[in-house]
């Protein structure tokens, strides 16, 4: 091992200058042409195939994988592209053994269903590096639509109203596009500059406008939008972070962080020695999130990563796959713990006491009895929440903005999808599958349909 | 343990699988190589007069096609007799005879259609002590251009006319090879054994273009931007081979007749099928140029296994047991009445069956129920055709029902009757019998 990894503290440089590349590389490289064929010899073209339906942009994916399978890979794409344009994205981080290939009726037959993710990757890919597009856009009607986030719902919805001939500007808070899948997602599922190539492959169909740095609630307002556009759609995502509600929180200036912050500041680190990262590590949480800050806190060098979360291992949201690549990197997962405080020394952090927890009566309860772990890094990764000004005058519900079917919220002229709304999942194919659908509401609108 | 050794028309060998005439028994480094794998013969690669040997191209001389998997099921050649010498060639048929006396040794032969190349070469071969010969009418690309191979085949009085030749110019068995490329194979068969051959070798392969170069627009395989059609083998070519050998072996004037049964054979199954069907023996030739000559040890060891669990002490006991059973579509009994069943345990719900029925037969599969994804036959639509066994990617998780007699069959609404009946009693049929045909 390297002597950085002994380092106390919170530091960078914990590993061998060229260990970080080989860390931080792509987890699944894309399927060759051979690989490709024989994993595509798999799939039967079920009738009506339970894959597509488990699909939330309800991919043709018999069609595509049989597309593959005749080496006509761009035939495959425009299959993919057709009800999901953020398919070469989706086909890296969706969960997709919790999706489609849970469905496959392969799983049932024999454990091992058709590599569905690898496929599309395989056929976005080859579309994405010759800059095939697939879509023209339909003559201009002189619309103008606000999209406000740059992320998977935002571009699936500018997309969707490019092609119809609408003019769309998006509008993102951040200096790059891209929203979660540049700044959320872990390292290595979407490496080489994936997602910024994705922003430019959705928006070449032309008529999509980015205008960055343009927050709602800051430089943004609803009201100033609506009255220079014809329709707005919000994809706003989830802006803040909870809390731990533990003792200490409050005090620790150091050490405390959110995951999500952890997370887009790797990804947008240029040079991955110079991250600091503590030697031991609490990541408190359950979901994808907490998996992608505890594992690429180990790939970062850092000695000790525990994932502590409130409940069983059944109640995880991160799925089975996610957990077992978090062990096989060696991060400890622990269940039935919940953070009571944080332990600081001079506002540094030093550990954190968590509390046994248990179900009774199907309410979560501690037990009073607690552990203490050594830490000098605590990250929280126990979900987002809505920031009140990306939603002002907006009927909430469970503290997301509420919608209808086709994504309309409570004001008329505003639509809203991805994370942001009630019926978010916390799922990029989801919050694509909001944006588009969210699109054809709002061309129906435009057009007086 | 089941006794698989093999006795045909005289020639012993310790097993049923010979390996064809072709390619892997060009030379005596290759037919050792097969006998030390276990193989019970080889037909040597057919011989060609004396003289400068013929050649072959120089470009590639096989195409095949591939399941999904890419698998060979289908493969084909236009590689041409063998292209050494022919004193060599007999030489090493000599020694390798010697080497090997409890093979058996057959050697091919094509030479032109007159009655001095054939008188010329019967001694020659004759002294090498093989164990036979074989008459090659069936190469159809290459020498059938030149008057020979298929050429011969596919006209029965000049079959007729050189095994003739061969009965009295050579005391050795003479197999005659026959060509599929013709309209029916039961004239050639019957013009070989008016000869006097003493049994007969099919398929030999069948004209086939396997594929066309799209980027070149030329037949496949290619040579410098042309292609010629060649002989198609392989998995993909056995059921036209079983049929032609069924055609023989239940043909009036050819029952009984020795067969060598050749097309495709990959198994052991494979060559129980031959066998059931009234073949003597197998030659294979793809399955070994596909996966190399160990492969007849699964063969030896499931055919065996197969033998004893059946009760098969020798290879008689179950050769031609199923010829009674090939029949004429016009003798089918129209009384019997199936239906499919799809095993819900089983069933991985892939719904290929529905869409099968739906789109392109009785649509008796149902696809839904109770608001649910599931499959089930409707015995009130099911004609019992079959396909959907046939798509069903689980064995033997639809199965085809017979229904018993007196029980309704809900199609017809008619009682399952327990008589046999025919086409040829049958009052749809304009020529029908007043008294059922046996």
């Amino acid at each position: 091992m390297s002597e950085g990894m002994l380092k106390q503290g919170i530091v960078p440089g914990r590993l061998e200058p060229g260990q970080y590349a080989r860390n931080f590389s792509d987890l699944h490289p894309r399927l060759d042409k051979h690989e490709a064929f024989v994993e595509a010899d798999r799939c039967y073209f079920c009738f009506d195939a339970p894959c597509m339906h488990a699909c939330p942009t309800s991919i043709d994916i018999p069609m595509f994988i049989r597309e593959i399978s005749t080496d006509n890979p761009l035939g495959a794409a425009e299959t993919i592209f057709e009800q999901n344009i953020l398919g070469g994205m989706c086909a890296r981080v969706c969960p997709t053994e919790q999706l489609c290939e849970e469905a496959c009726v392969r799983m049932e037959a024999e454990g091992k269903p058709v590599k569905i993710g690898q496929l599309q990757r395989y056929a976005t890919d080859i579309a994405m590096e010759e800059n095939a597009q697939f879509f023209e856009r339909a003559p201009s009607t002189g619309k103008k639509i606000a999209v406000v986030g740059a992320g998977p719902a935002g571009l699936a919805a500018a997309h969707r109203l490019a092609v119809h001939g609408h003019d769309v500007t998006i509008y993102d808070a951040r200096p790059k596009a891209g929203g979660l899948n540049e700044y959320g997602i872990a390292t290595y599922k979407t490496p080489d500059g994936f997602a910024q190539a994705e922003v430019e492959y959705v928006t070449a169909i032309g008529g999509i406008d980015i205008e960055l740095g343009q927050a709602l609630g800051k430089e943004l307002s609803l009201e100033g939008l609506l009255k220079t556009h014809d329709a707005v759609f919000l994809g706003v995502g989830l802006g803040g972070v909870n809390a731990l509600r533990a003792e200490g929180e409050s005090t620790a200036d150091d050490g405390l962080a959110a995951a999500v912050d952890f997370i887009s500041e790797l990804r947008q680190s240029d040079d991955l020695s110079k991250l600091p990262v503590g030697r031991r590590i609490v990541v408190i949480g359950g979901g994808m999130t907490a998996i992608d800050a505890a594992v690429q806190s180990k790939l970062l060098g850092a000695e000790d990563v525990t994932i502590c979360y409130r409940r069983g291992q059944e109640h995880m949201n991160a799925s089975g796959f996610e957990q077992d690549l978090a062990a096989s990197k060696g991060v400890r997962i622990r269940h039935w713990l919940q953070p009571k405080r944080i332990l600081t020394e001079n506002g540094r952090v030093t550990g954190i006491e968590l509390e046994y927890t248990t179900l009774t009566d199907g309410r979560l309860v501690g037990m009073g009895h607690t552990l203490t772990l050594p830490a000098d890094q605590v990250f929280k990764a126990i979900g987002q929440t809505l920031e009140d000004e990306t939603a002002a005058g907006l009927a909430l519900s469970g503290g997301r903005i509420a919608v209808d079917a086709e994504g309309r919220t409570s004001r008329p002229g505003v639509w809203a999808g991805g994370d942001c709304i009630d019926k978010g999942d916390d799922l990029t194919v989801t919050a694509v599958a909001q944006g588009r659908d969210a699109a054809e509401s709002i061309h129906r609108y435009l057009s007086g349909n | 343990m089941a006794d698989i050794r093999n006795n045909f028309v005289g020639i012993k060998s310790p097993n049923p699988f010979w390996l064809a005439s072709a390619p892997p028994t060009d030379k005596a480094y290759n037919v050792e190589r097969a006998f030390k794998a276990g193989w019970g013969g080889v037909v040597w690669k057919t011989l060609g007069e004396e003289g400068p040997p013929v050649v072959n191209v120089n470009g590639p001389r096989y195409g095949a096609i591939w399941s999904g998997d890419r698998r060979l099921i289908g493969f084909n050649n236009i590689e041409l007799i063998t292209d050494r010498q022919l004193q060599l060639n007999l030489q090493e048929i000599k020694q390798v005879k010697k080497n090997w006396p409890d093979r058996a040794l057959v050697v091919s032969i094509m030479v032109p259609c007159d009655e001095d190349s054939w008188k010329a070469i019967l001694p020659l071969v004759e002294e090498t002590e093989a164990d036979g010969i074989e008459l090659n009418f069936g190469c159809p690309h290459g020498m059938s251009e030149r008057g020979m191979g298929a050429a011969v085949g596919q006209v029965p009085e000049y079959v007729e006319m050189v095994v003739r030749w061969c009965k009295q110019y050579s005391r050795m068995p003479v197999i005659t090879k026959l060509t599929p490329n013709i309209t029916d194979i039961r004239r050639p068969a019957r013009a070989a054994k008016n000869g006097g051959t003493d049994a007969v070798s099919l398929i030999n392969t069948i004209n086939s273009i396997t594929s066309v170069d799209l980027d070149l627009m030329a037949p496949m395989p290619t040579i410098d931007g042309k292609g010629t059609h060649g002989g198609y083998c392989g998995p993909a070519a056995k059921p036209i081979a079983l049929h032609m050998v069924a055609e023989i072996a239940r043909d009036k004037e050819t029952y009984g007749l020795p067969i060598s049964g050749i097309g495709g054979v990959t198994t052991w199954r494979d060559a129980a099928e031959f066998l059931a069907l009234g073949a003597g023996n197998v030659q294979v030739c793809t399955a070994a140029m596909v996966y190399g000559f160990k492969i007849v040890e699964e063969m030896i060891s499931g055919l065996s296994n197969w033998m004893d669990e059946k009760g098969y002490r020798t290879l008689d006991d179950f050769s031609g047991r199923a010829v009674r059973n090939v029949t004429d579509w016009q003798f089918l009994n129209l009384n019997y009445i199936t239906k499919a069943h799809i095993d819900q345990e089983t069933c991985i719900k892939c719904g290929r069956c529905h869409i099968a029925c739906e789109d392109t037969s009785h649509q008796a599969i149902m696809k839904e129920k109770d608001g649910k994804r599931h499959f089930e036959v409707m015995d009130d639509e099911c004609v019992g055709c079959n396909l959907c066994v046939n798509v069903c990617p689980v064995e033997d998780c639809i199965t085809m029902i017979a229904l018993q007699p007196g029980m309704l069959d809900e199609r017809t609404n008619r009682v399952v009757e327990p008589t046999y009946a025919n086409w040829t009693t049958h009052p749809n049929n304009p020529m029908r019998k007043v008294e059922p045909a046996e």
